[in-house]
């Protein structure tokens, strides 16, 4: 039984819970002082990847100061501290997302990886010839690339949901999709690209009516909604720190304990067996089953800081900010002439896709940057998805708690300003 | 046609002009200019045979070989990127296949613009430079087959 660590980091916070003072909470980031060819930072690619408060960087600094250690390994002191600091993330992270055994809870190197275990893992115990993967037309290529590799190797066939117009999964066409060939669904909670949310919950609810598990890529849902596995009812369920003001290189994998318990390790080594003989090696239960090797340390705990720090301002608040900052913000970049906006779900985190007639991506982010403005420019790993939209490139301004309606306002005036500028 | 100057006298030129540019931004302006006096191509040079890949945006080339030198044409929807085409083509159309395979790049360092313009900015930059040097390694062959 593990011990919870205070994370005191949260002692000094100048925020107030009840109420939303994104001045206050900007000052928690250092990064937002940066100035970039002297201007300020307008940081608008949320999606790409988060902002790290000082509290997250502070407690990771505190780790490597008082607590590092190899853990599960030493009966010294400090591997102690720094287990408990580990074991202590995962309970949080079981916590948060409300599983209900902190065993479901592995820690990955991020989503990516996630997937490629399941599809791996799972993939090569569940699949066999002719068999079904079901995923979306708006799947970032984490979420396409493993299912495509796993079933080329098995003779499964991936099928595609098609998206509507507005950015929305065509459910009909979903219900139609679901047959007795069909093994998984793996989907988007919420597109990088155009941030529609899906209804996850009823598809879970379909699919499972024919025992079909599910898969949710949860990467852009976890920065901006509240995650209850339980609630959902998903099999599997992946997130990365970097997306959630949490550091790189650590992300969770969640699976009910059947399935854990019932998949072949994925990667092996030390730290994930019982024991080892040349003649047999017996492997450890989950959550360490899939965690081989030193994992990392320092990220796990660092987003385990992450998760307090939101939960210290409050999910609820966090969602209404956010929503006027998406109607503001939808508000004024559509009014642009010439700039059409992909992606019109009526449920969406605040992502904004744009094209503008006559003036490129690439442009238009260059441009951009010199203003100290920075969106993200390209395919966002969505190629099938932008294809379907006709185009290989869009701008993408994707906000966070941290960003302001003045943000929005100084970036409106200075995409106005390019967009004359590279059509004259 | 043949250009009367050499690659390296050329690339010295250009490196004198972006002296008198200040940092990024200007670089960015300067290109964008040139940029906007690339000649479009034939219509019928749009097409997937001629698209270089490796960039955000769409690129084409299309040679010529005229007198054992190499003429390239090229174009793109994104200005940043005719600007660099316009400039690749500055320095190496009109030239041998021996001339441009000997060329060294070290001018885009001097000018500042290697490290703004590394693959991960998907602006073309590195895979336009292949596209050059693998058409002149390619009339090279024929040349000599």
């Amino acid at each position: 039984m593990m011990k919870s660590v205070a994370n005191t980091e949260f002692n000094n916070l100048r925020i107030n819970a009840e109420s939303f003072d994104v001045k206050s909470i900007r000052q928690d980031f250092p990064i937002l002082k940066t100035k970039v060819y002297g201007k300020p930072l307008v940081y608008f690619d949320n999606a790409a990847t988060s902002q790290k408060p000082k509290a997250v960087i502070d407690r990771i600094v505190r780790f490597y100061e008082t607590e590092n250690a190899n853990i599960h390994r030493g009966i010294y002191h400090l591997s102690e501290l720094a287990s408990d600091a580990y074991e202590g993330a995962r309970d949080i992270v079981q916590k948060s997302i409300n599983a209900a055994k902190r065993e479901e809870i592995i820690f990955v190197r991020g989503a990516t990886e996630g997937i490629n275990l399941v599809a791996s893992s799972w993939g090569r115990a569940n699949l066999k010839a002719g068999d079904e993967v079901l995923i979306s037309q708006m799947e970032h290529h984490a979420n396409i690339v493993p299912w495509q590799l796993i079933c080329e190797e098995k003779g499964a066939v991936l099928k595609t949901i098609p998206v509507d117009d507005s950015g929305e999964l065509i459910l009909e066409e979903y219900h139609k999709l679901l047959t007795q060939k069909t093994k998984i669904v793996s989907i988007v909670f919420v597109s990088n690209s155009i941030g529609t949310i899906n209804p996850v919950k009823s598809i879970i609810g379909s699919a499972h009516k024919l025992h079909i598990p599910v898969l949710v890529d949860a990467c852009q849902a976890a920065p901006h909604l509240s995650l209850d596995v339980q609630d959902l009812d998903c099999d599997f369920l992946v997130f990365s720190g970097h997306k959630v003001f949490a550091p790189t290189g650590i992300g969770v994998l969640y699976g009910k304990e059947k399935f854990l318990d019932a998949m072949p390790p994925y990667q092996s080594g030390g730290d994930m067996i019982n024991t080892v003989t040349f003649q047999k090696t017996t492997f450890k239960e989950p959550p360490y089953k899939f965690e081989a090797g030193t994992p990392n340390m320092s990220g796990a705990i660092g987003l385990g800081a992450a998760i307090e720090y939101v939960h210290h301002i409050g999910r609820q608040n966090i969602h209404q900010y956010e929503q006027t900052l998406l109607k503001h913000a939808t508000e004024k970049i559509g009014a642009i002439e010439g700039l059409k906006i992909i992606g019109t779900a009526k449920n969406r985190i605040p992502v904004i896709a744009f094209t503008v007639e006559g003036a490129h991506p690439l442009d238009i982010g260059t441009m951009l940057d010199f203003e100290g403005i920075a969106i993200r420019t390209g395919n966002h790993c969505t190629q099938p998805l932008l294809a379907r939209f006709g185009v290989s490139a869009t701008c993408r301004a994707s906000l966070a708690f941290y960003n302001t309606v003045d943000e929005i306002d100084f970036f409106v005036e200075a995409l106005a300003k390019v967009i004359k500028k590279l059509k004259d | 046609m043949a250009a009367s100057k050499t690659i390296p006298e050329i690339e010295e030129e250009i490196v004198e002009e972006f002296e008198m540019l200040g940092e990024w931004p200007e670089k960015y302006e300067y290109l964008m200019n040139i940029g906007k006096h690339l000649p479009r191509l034939p219509e019928t040079a749009y097409n997937e045979d001629n698209k270089v890949r490796g960039c955000q945006s769409n690129v084409w080339m299309i040679t010529k070989f005229e007198g054992g030198k190499i003429i390239f044409e090229g174009d793109s929807d994104a200005l940043l990127v005719k600007g660099l085409a316009a400039l690749l083509i500055r320095v190496f159309s009109g030239h041998s296949p021996d001339e441009i395979l000997a060329a060294n790049l070290d001018f885009l360092e001097r000018i500042g613009l290697q490290e703004h313009l590394s693959a991960t900015r998907g602006n073309g930059l590195l895979a336009m430079v292949k596209q050059i040097k693998f058409y002149a390694l390619a009339y090279k062959a024929k040349m000599t087959a």
